[in-house]
């Protein structure tokens, strides 16, 4: 009876509590920024209540979309602890390439369009990942230098050259326009998206494995995972994810040059790190990325709105970014000793 | 061990060599001073010249009209003219970005520079130094008001102010709330442009500027603005915006049924950025100039000074190859002419 | 680093420039070489590279990159990163042009600048070494929070009426010099030479390298790494300001785009200069030529008739090859292990 009654915890499989544990604190920290963002929505509709319009939110939500889908790529890529610091790069060229394909080609199918801009960023996905696997070299010097070549490149296709809306069909650039019950079809289609993404790096192996990858590279490597396909595939899909990306932009803004989504890299970094993706690695998800970027665009969107100068929008990204790590230390700390107390408990 | 000391000898060599070969060169007379054009002909105009075009960034449409050959412009005015034209500038707008290129183009032997300046104030200390060697300066589009010795202007600002409004005024008929969506706020050219728009609105008292924001000649951020101001501003009627990236932009958040037709949008633009509005009604009508027509003057211009036909005077006169006649008016400035208003019934004879 | 061991290498010397991984010290003469062939290639391709005009702007153009590389580099090697640099710039460039439009005496505004500076820094190693925070994270933040203020300070203005004898350092030479040195490259030079005494010459620069090379180590062998990092990065953040400043006056303006980017730049200098990106390895030396292999490339190109378009090319092309010239050695033993297994 004893025995019984100081025996709360059922006996199962060893990993089940702890892993319970730390799926307890993720959802906890995926909670807090959903609080922040409704606390923020409140706020400030409270102050200009045209924040929270139908249009203002079709609004926030489009432009969050490009910037959700990064994270996804993005998140896959530190999870295993690599940066990716090219996305920009890629987004813009995919962009350009993609959307000039209408002027040259009247008539060619959208769906071709999307699949030239997805090979493109897969190209160039698959170049930084073999030089991170193949070549040994640290990712972030890899996706720096593409970061220069493929703007590089880029500068030099387009020239002075750009992709004017009239060269782009209507059902183009209609795409994130078009809405069902006053909800982006982009913004619902980004949202399966990120769901697949989610459950893929949570129930199967291989997405398993980059957390693995990323917590301890050496114990990975002794317990044989193919850290060289995983790197390569996660770099892979981050740059298709840009891809995508850019024919989206294409069709968002439809007017393209050579500048397309310059700085964009430092948005998606900080939009994955405040949702609570750990920046060397082993922790984080995909759903978090996702809910930091609209948190982000939310506030940008809030600064515009309010007529506060949005000279306010950097300090305020920036804050948020030192907060949220902080934050996330502080978690992390408290659950590696949580974790460890189970552990030498169980022992006992 | 050998290798060591091989390497640091190397070290050292290396760089004691690159400064003696510094150091020599520097006492001996610069070989880049400006090159001695060959003799003259063509109406006293000098031929030969080294002439750079740098407009604020590479890679902008517009400036690519402006200054290339095959558009009519700065170069095709240079080859017409028997000189040597090369466009040449840095890859961002700013004035870190466009000073090593001119810079490069002093060191390259120009005998006369074609700026777009990315700012005011930043380019003077290199552009003062360029006029003490001799260079001509002469600014086109954007201008750095102190340091050059004539400058190319499209329009009068006050010209561009005043058609912006009035274009702006005809679809509202003279009543509503407006904004306007700038590119950078150091621009010269943009704050002078929306000072007279200032002005211009106060013979439309029912007319009411709520709010100038700024899109940084970016994409994204031009379109953010532009979606706050339909939010912060629930009764907008028109938004003026007077940067092609800014209208391009702004078109592409009020190509909807909810905003076509309700809020006007104007501004300046070139043609093939506006057919797609104009065609579908989001954009009644808008401004700009040829900037083709704009770079092949301020070429001949740059040409004229140069040989020494004029000096920037005002009152002074010059021909500019098929454009015409120019008169220099008051603060060394020539006048392209005036605002080309593009419509519906126009807008499809371009190509630019 | 045991004793024996010191005098096994050849005796007591400069640490860091010895051959305590000897094929450290070969990378600085592999890019002096390189160097010089950039130097031969660009006059030959063009008469004007090695005139003193032109060495001239070379230096006005990376004065301040070349200056802010100095600290990083010592960063980098104690294994962390400061991605804040360029905004630091930035912000002491606005404070710069908002004291000054309100007419504050020019020597309180470089006191007012040198605490913010002091104080950016300070912020940046409080976070990584109290709180514990990966610096790569810490500084992407500190990077946006800095820009941001700078944006906040001036917002959408700029200030340029600053007077002449300041602005002058675009536009003079160092007297008694020949016409080719500017003050900033006169300054790199002697910090260069400071930095590289402490990093080469005294037991903090030792500690920095063994802090880089393994952190636990480090720590367990008393060296106070917690207050030697907190130091670089307020002495990176002090620099960075006095950056921004030259560069403010440089171009007589101050506005809030001020260096925009330039982080990247000075990390790929440090990085073609021969600085492992994983710490412990790297030189003074090796950073110095890496300004000269960067600028020099840049330079050239210019003047050339080389499309400018491409020189984010030629940048990125440089980072990868010195990355792979660092790890040449390793890709030669894998390929002999795979050909003869």
């Amino acid at each position: 009876m004893t025995a019984t009654l100081l025996r709360r915890e059922p006996p199962d499989s060893a990993g089940a509590s702890p892993r319970k544990l730390t799926e307890r604190v993720f959802r906890i920290r995926e909670s807090g920024i959903i609080v922040v963002l409704a606390l923020f929505v409140a706020v400030t509709a409270g102050i200009q209540h045209r924040f929270v319009s139908e249009t203002n939110i079709q609004f926030v939500l489009v432009n969050t979309t490009i910037f959700a889908l990064l994270a996804l790529g993005e998140t896959m890529v530190v999870v295993s602890r690599n940066v990716d610091l090219s996305v920009g790069s890629v987004l813009g060229m995919s962009a350009y390439l993609s959307a000039d394909l209408f002027g040259g080609h009247h008539g060619i199918p959208i769906p071709v369009v999307f699949i030239v801009g997805l090979g493109i960023g897969l190209g160039w996905g698959m170049v930084n990942g073999l030089l991170v696997a193949a070549g040994r070299v640290p990712s972030l010097v890899v996706t720096l230098a593409t970061l220069y070549i493929i703007r590089g490149i880029d500068i030099l296709i387009v020239g002075g050259g750009m992709v004017t809306a009239n060269t782009l069909p209507g059902s183009f650039t209609g795409i994130p326009k078009a809405t069902v019950l006053g909800i982006p079809y982009l913004a619902i289609a980004v949202a399966v998206v990120i769901a697949v993404g989610a459950y893929y790096l949570r129930s199967f192996r291989s997405g398993r494995e980059l957390y693995a990858i990323g917590s301890n590279p050496e114990a990975a490597r002794l317990a044989g995972l193919p850290i060289g396909r995983r790197t390569l595939t996660a770099f892979a899909v981050s740059g298709a994810i840009a891809g995508i990306g850019g024919v989206l932009w294409a069709a968002q803004y439809g007017t393209v040059d050579s500048t397309a989504g310059t700085g964009y890299e430092l948005t998606v970094i900080t939009a994955v790190v405040v949702g609570g993706v750990a920046i060397f690695g082993g922790s984080g998800s995909v759903v978090g990325a996702a809910l930091g970027a609209l948190l982000l665009a939310t506030i940008n969107s809030a600064l515009y709105v309010l007529g506060i100068s949005d000279f306010w929008d950097s300090a305020i990204a920036g804050f948020l970014l030192i907060l949220a790590i902080t934050i996330d230390r502080v978690i992390s700390v408290r659950l590696t000793a949580a974790l460890r107390l189970r552990s030498t408990r169980r022992a006992t | 061990m050998k290798l060591r000391q091989t390497a640091r000898l190397t070290v050292s060599v290396a760089t004691a060599s690159l400064l003696l070969a510094a150091c020599s060169s520097s006492s001996s007379p610069s070989s880049s001073t400006t090159s001695t054009p060959t003799s003259s002909t063509s109406g006293g105009l000098k031929t030969g010249l080294k002439v750079f075009v740098i407009p604020k960034n590479l890679g902008n449409s517009y400036f690519t009209t402006a200054d290339s050959a095959n558009t009519g412009g700065a170069i095709a005015a240079l080859d017409a003219l028997g000189e040597t034209g090369t466009e040449t500038s840095g890859t961002t707008d700013t004035p870190s970005s466009q000073i090593p290129a001119i810079q490069a183009a002093i060191s390259k032997g120009a005998n006369a520079l074609i700026i777009s300046a990315t700012d005011p104030t930043a380019l003077c200390p290199t552009l003062d130094s360029a006029m003490k060697k001799g260079i001509v300066v002469v600014t086109y589009d954007s201008d750095a008001p102190t340091c050059r010795n004539l400058f190319i202007n499209q329009a009068t600002p006050q010209g561009i102010g005043d058609i912006e409004v009035d274009l702006l005024a005809q679809q509202l008929h003279d009543t509503g709330e407006i904004a306007i969506v700038s590119a950078s706020a150091d621009d010269t050219n943009q704050n002078t442009w929306i000072m007279y728009m200032k002005q211009e609105l106060q013979k439309y008292p029912n007319m009411k500027l709520v709010s100038t924001v700024y899109g940084n000649d970016d994409t994204a951020t031009s379109t953010q603005v532009t979606q706050g101001l339909l939010e912060q501003y629930p009764n907008l009627k028109g938004i003026i915006s007077p940067t092609t990236v800014g209208i391009a932009a702004a078109a592409a958040v009020l190509d909807t049924a909810k905003y076509r037709g309700k809020v006007a949008l104007t501004g300046l633009a070139t043609p093939d950025e506006m057919k797609k509005y104009v065609a579908d009604g989001t954009v009644k009508s808008f401004a700009l100039w040829n900037p083709a027509n704009l770079g092949y003057l301020a070429a001949y211009a740059a040409v004229e000074l140069a040989s020494g036909k004029i000096n920037g005077t005002q009152g002074q006169t010059f021909t500019a190859g098929k454009l015409g006649s120019f008169t220099i008016g008051a603060d060394m400035t020539v006048l392209l002419g005036p605002p080309y208003v593009f419509n519906a019934s126009n807008i499809n004879n371009f190509n630019f | 680093m045991p004793p024996d061991a010191d005098v096994a290498l050849g005796g007591p010397g400069l640490s860091g420039l010895r051959a305590r991984v000897p094929w450290a010290f070969r990378w600085e003469a592999g890019l002096a070489l390189i160097v010089v062939i950039i130097g031969i290639a660009a006059t030959a391709a063009s008469p004007d590279f090695l005139t003193s005009n032109n060495l001239f702007n070379l230096g006005l153009s990376n004065g301040e990159i070349a200056i802010m590389a100095l600290p990083m580099t010592l960063i980098i090697i104690s294994g962390e990163i400061d991605l804040s640099v360029s905004s630091t710039l930035a912000m002491s460039s606005c404070l710069l042009g908002y004291l000054w439009a309100r007419h504050w005496p020019m020597i309180a505004i470089f006191v007012v600048i040198a605490l913010v500076g002091v104080a950016a820094g300070a912020l940046n190693g409080l976070l990584v070494t109290r709180v514990g925070l990966p610096s790569l994270a810490v500084t992407i933040g500190t990077l946006t929070l800095y820009a941001g203020i700078a944006e906040i300070l001036l917002g959408p203005n700029t200030v340029s009426n600053f007077p002449s004898a300041y602005t002058n350092l675009g536009v003079n030479a160092v007297p008694f010099t020949g016409n080719s040195i500017t003050y900033s490259t006169a300054i790199f030079v002697v910090l260069a030479v400071i930095f590289g005494v402490v990093l080469h010459a005294t037991p903090a620069g030792r500690s920095i390298f063994a802090m880089g090379a393994s952190p636990e180590a480090a720590l367990f062998a008393g060296i106070r790494v917690k207050r030697i990092k907190t130091m670089l990065f307020i002495v990176s953040g002090l620099i960075c300001a006095f950056a921004g400043v030259l560069y403010t006056f440089r171009l007589s303006t101050a506005v809030a785009n001020n260096g925009a980017g330039l982080e990247l730049d000075v990390i790929a200098i440090v990085l073609v200069g021969g600085v492992s990106i994983f710490g412990g390895q790297g030189s003074i030396p090796g950073v110095v030529l890496g300004v000269l292999a960067f600028a020099g490339i840049q330079n050239a190109l210019l003047l050339t008739n080389f499309n400018q378009e491409a020189s984010g090319v030629v940048a990125g092309g440089l980072l990868l090859l010195s990355v792979f010239g660092r790890n040449a050695g390793s890709y030669a033993r894998r390929l002999r292990e795979w050909v003869q297994p």
